[in-house]
């Protein structure tokens, strides 16, 4: 494939993306629950029985809004679409599957981005001040490219009921939270959980915002960004390869 | 190159099923090809492995010189594609679903809009431009999704079942437009159930059974492959016995139908000499009498093995 190929095909799966975003976002029950979550965390994080800094909390918060808004709807595009047969259609037309799957991860982070945005600001406003907005702003880049990824691999299994790939997500999605450093800090975990914890790509992305707020945490701030590129491009990768093989049983 | 559509020992399993089975053929450029079968013999698995939805098992596929499992954008590029389940967006307007495909087909935004506006047109969907698909009746899908295929004026369409289920009108609407595009020199491979369709519409048909293509030629010349029929309806001013019909020499098979008698015999032409001897000896009326070709319906049954009627 030559540049100019892969160029249209970026530009096409901005189409899909932009799609998606119509048909699957850009709904009034789908953005008021957007919002809607980060307020409901804050409260529940603020009537937490433990005072806990802001600046501490704000990271766990930050991390569990953009990783339930980004593996939220994605894992039910490619379902929905099979199921409505939309997915013969885009089969038919002239995008390859990786730019169908990229366009759905685009459209799945912007909302993630968006939603985060939301809470950041609520943050901001509550005065949880940034120290380091350059890192901020690539580790919620690069957690939405993330967390979209894991919503998109967890629709490979080729079931055009979305209830089961629903049901498949939250077993996945829960524990991650607890074995992420969301609640306490990975070294204050149990040596099981701080095991666990490595193979958690949310792990480096609530380390290295707490690193924006508070100047410390767990890695190294290259570490932390290190390992969420690592794991986006090798769910991305994961993504790919799966959806090629169960995409046709779909149709 | 002539051959808009080459393929050779297409093939396709389902578990156990061979869906198609080592089909071979070719359309030509400007042609009109029809393709026939009964149910679930293979002819939508055939459509969607030659329009790259899905991967043949073994053979080979060429579309206007692209093959088709190496180069699948380049080839789907030229191809328009009618499914058999219409399958616009249903939570897009009419007009979001033709832009959208604009963009997937990297057209260039004015050019899309203009394509929009004229097919809109064309298939009386103007003032429903703006609605959501999920509104719209089985016809209006039905024609916007052809309106969809054609919007990037592809060089070679594909239309599995286009007209079934829809009134005449909208029928008729989607056969002309057909035959519009094809005398623009659009090559259009039409999947139908519907012989008048095929028989008034196409140059060549293929017709498949449990995955085997067991015929492929023109519409005419399948008809004159089933030479045992040679009918001719009469009906007389009088009422006849058929013993009367019976004693002409070389019949085969002698009905009666309402007020008309159905004959098949040998030979037309002597079938005809016959009865109006007949009617001159016995001193009858003819109030009617046509010859009766075989139609695409008789060559399909025949083919297919269906009982004929
Ligand atoms: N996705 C699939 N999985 C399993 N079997 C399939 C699948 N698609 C088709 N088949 C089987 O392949 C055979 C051919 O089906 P196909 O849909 O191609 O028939 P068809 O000629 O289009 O029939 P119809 O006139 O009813 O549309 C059938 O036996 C069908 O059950
Ligand atoms: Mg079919």
């Amino acid at each position: 494939m030559n540049s100019r190929i892969i160029g249209e095909q970026v530009v096409r799966a901005w189409a899909v993306a932009k799609k998606d975003i119509r048909i699957y976002y850009y709904k009034p029950p789908v953005l008021i629950s957007g919002i809607l979550m980060p307020v409901f965390l804050y409260l529940a994080f603020l009537m937490g029985s433990k005072p806990v800094p802001m600046s501490f909390l704000i990271s766990g918060l930050l991390g569990m809004t953009l990783f339930f808004t980004s593996t939220a709807v994605s894992p039910v595009v490619f379902p929905w679409e099979g199921q409505a047969k939309t997915l013969e259609r885009l089969v038919s037309c002239p995008i390859a599957p990786e730019a169908i799957i990229l366009g759905d991860m685009i459209a799945s982070s912007v909302f993630g981005i968006a939603v985060t945005v939301v809470a950041l600001i609520i943050g901001l406003m509550l005065g949880a001040s940034v120290l380091n907005w350059v890192v901020l702003i690539c580790a919620i880049l690069l957690g939405a490219l993330c967390f979209s990824a894991i919503g998109i691999l967890l629709s490979v299994p080729p079931t055009a009921i979305p209830q089961n790939i629903m049901l498949l997500s939250t077993l996945v999605k829960f524990p991650l939270i607890f074995i992420s450093g969301i609640f306490m800090p990975v070294d204050q975990l149990p040596p099981l959980g701080q095991t666990l914890a490595l193979i958690s790509p949310l792990t480096y992305f609530t380390d290295v915002v707490r690193i924006s707020y508070t100047g410390g945490g767990s890695f190294p701030i290259g570490f932390d960004l290190g390992m969420l590129l690592a794991f986006t491009v090798i769910l991305i990768v994961a993504s790919v390869v799966l959806h090629k093989k169960t995409m046709p049983l779909r149709i | 190159m002539s051959d808009a559509i080459l393929v050779k020992d297409l093939t396709k399993h389902f578990g156990s099923i061979t869906a198609v089975d080592q089909i071979s053929f070719s359309v030509k450029k400007g042609e009109i090809f029809g393709f026939l079968g009964p149910n679930g013999a293979g002819k939508t698995t055939t459509t969607r492995m030659i329009t790259g939805i899905i991967k043949p098992d073994a053979g080979e596929i060429q579309i206007l010189g692209y093959n088709m499992v190496t180069a699948p954008l380049l080839a789907k590029q030229k191809c328009g594609v009618v499914p058999e389940t219409s399958n616009a967006y249903h939570d897009l307007t009419a007009w979001q679903n033709l832009m959208f495909m604009g963009e997937i087909f990297g057209l260039p935004d004015a050019y899309a809009r203009r394509q929009s506006e004229t097919l809109l047109r064309a298939f009386e969907l103007t003032e429903h431009a703006g609605r959501k698909v999920q509104s719209f009746s089985k016809g209006m899908k039905q024609r916007l999704v052809l309106a969809m295929a054609l919007l990037h004026e592809p060089e070679l369409l594909f239309l599995d079942e286009p007209t079934s289920g829809l009134d005449v009108s909208s029928s008729r609407l989607i056969l002309s437009m057909l035959r519009e595009m094809n005398k623009r020199g659009v090559t259009i491979f039409l999947t139908t159930h519907n012989m008048d369709e095929a028989n008034n519409l196409c140059h060549q048909v293929g017709i498949i059974r449990s995955g085997k293509l067991i015929a492929i030629d023109s519409p005419e010349k399948l008809k004159n492959t089933i030479d045992r029929l040679h009918q001719v309806e009469v009906s007389f001013e009088q009422e006849i016995s058929e013993d009367l019909l019976r004693i002409m020499p070389g019949i085969i098979q002698i009905s009666h139908i309402g007020d008309k008698w159905k004959i098949s015999g040998e030979n037309k032409d002597a079938l005809i000499r016959s009865l109006v001897r007949l009617s001159e000896r016995e001193g009858l009326t003819i109030i009617s009498l046509h010859t009766l070709a075989p139609t695409l319906d008789d060559v399909f049954l025949q083919l297919t093995g269906g009982q004929y009627s």
